[in-house]
């Protein structure tokens, strides 16, 4: 059905209905026949920066200041943020939290306004030809007044017309009070109708839409009286509708105005649709039109413990306390102060609170009018819950899902579409408290769903990064080759034609089986079978520790294992760990200290012997070291210091022993070193390796060759790594 | 000064669980007294005993459960499975009959499923059953309504007869039984069934006395009408006051009605009434008070729907191709089976969720 014939239906006069609904009592008449009276303004105003459902605008004035009535106090820097205004004319006194009206009573950041009496109002520019400005230019000054919803939701205006403009082609303006007690559109509809009316031309004036209707449930005869009689009747019409609990909640308003249903998680909007609060109408009016910004709104003061029950016009900020005082609360034992309607209204933890622009009704029921609920009992299945349920739910079956925690059959039944209206607590027969049940597991989701969120964009951090670590391997592991095959090239041609990698295997297993040989071979000549043997010891005797876990290292009984060992313990744990890293470099260091003047000092066979084992090790434990510790630059940093400070010891004792042969090799270190700071490891062992070989040759020197090296190009042997 | 702290709604309807079960038992007295009036005292004392071991034994089990019994006995859910399984038997069953089915029916069928709200099948029909099949004899038992029997007995014989088995005069209950012409009564349906069964046809059967002693009132079997439409009353009182919704006895005396009256269309010969149907043996009781009760009936509107109407249709063919004369509560045990299947499959249409071309 399009929306013209709907309008044509309701041209004929034409009402729905929605699903389900409750009567029950009203108890409008205690408060809604007593004429709207003013509050007097109370010693000490206090305003919650935010009122509405959106943010809070940035505070502009400080304590001390003095304000005049109508002043803003805050300035909006976006849309979804409504700026507040002292209610009257006094002094800042201060900017801190306080209570707010809120269930929980938690606090908020609140201006402290110390009314100074005379009420003085900033210079106000009226504005009675409102016509003259642009749809556009009458929302900004909506938006300047501060007007958020007064109907309950509070959401702004400002931006409900903005969207809105162009796309309305009905406008009802709610006028149906449906919660029992509440009659302060009642009567602001009795004594400001003209006001009203005025209001929802300034709004037609902006939205343009074919139709207006003003709907007013048939409880209120003279309200709708008054309405009909400053409307036209043709494009602004007023809508008698039967009262019926919750019949005044947007989505079912609509439906009985019209018809259709807003779609599941839209807004009316999508259906051409905008509805606005008749309190909400007056406070444009009185913005546009009398340049008066929100500082004021309609509050009903209901139930028995209320001396003089009526509807007050309360300047907002007002305490809730100030309030009882004034309408002469004569509270009972366990009084119950609630702000909202007794079905969806929520009790005040204590009277400290400050009335807000969405606050319409203070109650204070006694035990007997509103008695406190029954004991909880266990679900007869009854299904009377479903029959109230507005929105067509199961509230039964929500019910069970909450309480078992079942969330996805929670929301597979629709929890989210629960409107919290009260309806199937207030029929159900066990006395079960469902809504309190759907708020918990409303919140549970709520929660459930931030999880899932954070947990999935941990996810993503985590695959991105893992991305990128892959990427940055390929592209430096694609950099090592052709750097080493670089390097390769120009040692081939270096070393005249054969390849220097063949070489040095060949190498290793010449030392290999020379080693083999002098360990098994007691009669080589000047190899002392003993130190051999020592070694031999030596090495069980290291093993065994590292077996038992033990973190120091033996002292370095012989020379020929020592010498080999710092090597070999850098490169393994400088990937895991610094500190270790740390540790076991300065154990090297020692080491090779005491290695060297082992060297210097002692038997004259032992540098051979190192030079003889070392190569054939370090290039099997050295080989991936560069890779490893190249995933941090600590540790690679690390192992380069170590090397450096090697290399220039072995050097140092290279030079005493044989000063003429050192000084060719240290031209390509420089060289690697200067490719890539984080190559400090392959720069450390190409030191290493240098330092070996300037031992090698003094060992020569000294032993005049008693067992021959089988390398004949020692400097292709170092820089392979 | 601190308020107390409440949630929302604030209000409550005056409805609770304990008022639902009272008027219950409030709609079924209409019944209960035509019950007394045709059958004698015997339904008094069989209501007593079966209220006195409801309350007995769901004290119990709360005890043993270590639950508070208080509200348990106060909500007087106990009390209306003990008067609904009570209605159901013959008034002059002996006392362990009524005394071993409410038993049955709390312990069992109530209490081992977690007490009120949680039992999947109706507590009273199970009990119902369990009798019926163990104890077929004293559960046909019914003796001929007032007018058709030779005498009714008074209190004392009536409660001498049920705790002894006979009178003092030593009148048993087989003498009671006796109906003017000397033919052991039963119930019309069972009479109807039985007689169907050797071959007669329906006509011939409502020539037998008990159709016709009491004229034309006597067509749907005298007695049984008037405590079918005193059910009904009650049931109709029940609707009205908003206790039971109007889906599922609708439901079910349509679905009866419309299956008896195409096979009646059909073959006169060997299919009652729907008159008959819906008049006799325990339609009212089952569509009003039985089918209706909420823990185990459908909750979705078109699930209550379907849930009467697959009991109407139950019982239209148990009474004529089951074993039993009677039908309604194996019909009721076995739509309280498709319970769960009936609510999960008639969910309504969320508000916002149908498509608004549809709408208006």
């Amino acid at each position: 059905m399009t929306l013209s014939r709907v309008i044509d239906k309701i041209w004929s006069g034409k009402l729905w209905d929605f699903h389900g609904g409750i009567h029950p009592e009203e108890h409008k008449l205690e408060s809604s026949e007593v004429p709207l009276v003013e509050a007097a303004i109370p010693p000490l105003l206090v305003l919650p920066l935010k009122q509405h459902i959106g943010s809070s605008a940035e505070v502009i004035v400080k304590p001390g200041d003095r304000v005049l009535t109508g002043q803003p106090l805050t300035r909006p820097e976006s849309r979804m943020q409504v700026p507040i205004h002292a209610p009257t004319s006094g002094i800042i006194s201060s900017i801190e939290p306080h209570t707010v009206a809120h269930p929980s009573g938690l606090s908020e950041l609140c201006i402290h306004l110390q009314p100074d009496g005379l009420d003085e109002w900033r210079e106000r520019f009226p504005l009675p030809d409102y016509q003259s400005l642009t749809p556009l230019e009458l929302v900004g000054r909506i938006h300047e007044a501060g007007i958020a919803g007064l109907g309950g939701a509070g959401f702004p205006t400002d931006v409900k017309l903005a969207t809105g403009r162009e796309k309305v082609e009905i406008l009802i303006i709610n006028g149906a009070e449906c919660e029992p007690y509440i009659s302060c559109d009642d009567r602001l509809m009795r004594e400001e109708a003209q006001r009203i009316a005025e209001g929802i031309e300034v709004v037609r004036h902006i939205l343009k839409p074919r139709l207006v209707l003003i709907a007013i449930e048939d409880n209120k005869p003279q309200a709708i009286a008054a309405m009909q009689a400053v409307v036209d009747g043709e494009q602004v019409q007023v809508r008698v509708i039967p009262t019926k609990y919750p019949s005044g909640a947007a989505r079912q308003l609509i439906e009985v105005l019209t018809g259709r249903q807003v779609p599941s998680g839209k807004r009316s909007l999508t259906l051409g649709i905008i509805m606005l609060n008749v309190g909400t109408v007056f406070a444009v009016r009185q913005a546009v039109i009398d340049d008066e910004p929100l500082i004021r709104r309609v509050v009903t003061l209901t139930g028995d413990r209320f001396g003089k029950p009526g509807n007050a016009w309360v300047r907002l900020g007002t305490s809730v306390r100030w309030l009882l005082g004034q309408f002469q609360l004569n509270p009972e034992p366990r009084q119950r102060i609630i702000m909202g309607g007794p079905m969806m209204g929520f009790t005040l933890p204590h009277a400290d609170v400050p009335i807000v622009k969405i606050s319409n009704c203070l109650m204070a029921p006694s035990e007997v009018e509103l008695p406190p609920p029954g004991e909880e009992m266990n679900c007869i299945r009854c299904g009377q819950c479903a029959d109230a349920c507005p929105v067509s739910l199961l509230p039964q079956q929500l019910y069970w899902y909450s309480k078992a925690g079942e969330h996805d059959k929670a929301q597979e039944y629709r929890l989210d579409d629960c409107i919290e209206c009260g309806a199937c607590a207030w029929v159900c027969p066990s006395s079960i408290p469902l809504v309190q049940y759907y708020r918990e597991e409303k919140a549970e989701l709520r929660r459930l769903e931030e999880e899932a969120q954070q947990a999935e964009r941990a996810k993503q951090r985590f695959e991105a990064k893992k991305q990128r670590l892959e990427a940055d391997r390929l592209s430096r592991e694609n950099r090592h080759q052709q750097a080493s095959q670089a390097r390769r090239e120009q040692m081939t041609q270096q070393a005249g034609g054969s390849d220097p990698i063949a070489a040095a295997l060949a190498r290793v297993k010449a030392r290999q089986a020379e080693l083999a040989a002098s360990a098994t071979t007691p009669g080589i000549p000047n190899l002392g079978s003993e130190a051999i043997q020592a070694a031999r010891a030596a090495r069980k005797q290291q093993a065994l520790q590292r077996q038992q876990g033990s973190a120091t290292q033996p002292p370095a009984v012989t020379p020929v294992l020592t010498a080999a060992s710092p090597a070999q313990d850098n490169s393994a744990q400088t990937s895991t760990d610094p500190k270790t890293a740390a540790i076991a470099a300065a154990v090297a260091r020692a080491k090779a200290r005491k290695a060297e003047q082992q060297a210097a000092s002692d038997a004259p066979v032992t540098p051979s012997e190192a030079a003889a084992t070392q190569p054939a090790i370090s290039t099997a434990t050295e080989a991936p070291a560069p890779e490893t510790t190249e995933l941090d630059p600590k540790k690679a940093a690390i192992a380069a210091a170590v090397a450096r400070a090697k290399a220039r010891k072995a050097e140092q004792q290279a030079a005493a022993t044989q000063p003429a042969e050192t000084p060719a090799p240290v031209a390509p270190e420089s060289e690697t070193a200067a490719l890539d700071p984080k190559k400090a490891a392959i720069a450390a062992a190409v030191a290493r390796a240098k330092a070996r070989k300037a031992e090698q040759v003094a060992a020569q020197q000294a032993e005049q060759s008693a067992s021959a090296p089988a390398d004949p190009t020692p400097s292709s042997s170092t820089e392979s790594h | 000064m601190a308020f107390t702290i409440a949630s929302a709604p604030h209000g409550h309807s005056q409805q609770t669980t304990t008022t639902m079960m009272r008027m219950v038992l409030l709609a079924l007295l209409p019944g209960v007294a035509v019950q007394v009036h045709f059958f004698g005292y015997g339904v008094i004392i069989q209501l007593l005993l079966a209220t006195l071991t409801a309350l007995l034994t769901e004290s119990l089990v709360l005890l043993l459960r270590q639950r508070p019994i208080g509200p348990a006995l106060r909500d007087s859910s106990a009390i209306l499975t003990a008067a609904l399984l009570a209605v159901a038997l013959p008034p002059l069953a002996p006392w362990w009959l009524v005394v071993l089915g409410t038993a049955f029916a709390i312990i069992v069928a109530k209490q081992l499923y977690g007490g009120l709200g949680q039992n999947p099948f109706n507590p009273a029909m199970v009990a119902y059953v369990l009798l019926l099949v163990s104890f077929p004899s004293q559960m046909t038992s019914w003796m001929p309504p007032q007018g058709v029997s030779q005498q009714q007995p008074d209190l004392a014989h009536a409660a001498a007869l049920i705790l002894h088995g006979s009178t003092g005069d030593g009148i048993n209950l087989m003498q009671i039984r006796q109906s003017v012409d000397g033919t052991t009564s039963a119930t019309p349906l069972d009479t109807m069934k039985t007689q169907l069964g050797l071959g007669k046809a329906v006509q011939q059967v409502q020539q037998e006395p008990q159709f016709t002693a009491l004229g034309q009132w006597g067509s749907g079997g005298i007695g049984w009408m008037w405590v079918n439409l005193a059910f009904l009353a009650g049931g109709l009182f029940l609707i009205g006051l908003g206790t039971i919704a109007w889906h599922i006895p609708t439901a079910f005396l349509l679905s009866l009605t419309a299956c008896s009256a195409i096979a009646w269309h059909l073959d006169p010969l060997h299919f009652i009434s729907p008159t008959l149907q819906l008049l006799s043996g325990a339609t009212m009781l089952g569509a009003f008070f039985i089918a209706t009760d909420p823990v185990t009936a459908a909750t979705t509107p078109r699930g209550r729907l379907l849930f009467g109407a697959l009991i109407g249709g139950l019982v239209f063919l148990i009474r004529h191709w089951g074993g039993y004369p009677d039908g309604v509560a194996f019909a009721v045990l076995l739509a309280n089976i498709c319970t769960p299947l009936l609510d999960s499959m008639t969910r309504p249409a969320v508000y916002g969720t149908r498509s608004n071309s549809k709408g208006g």
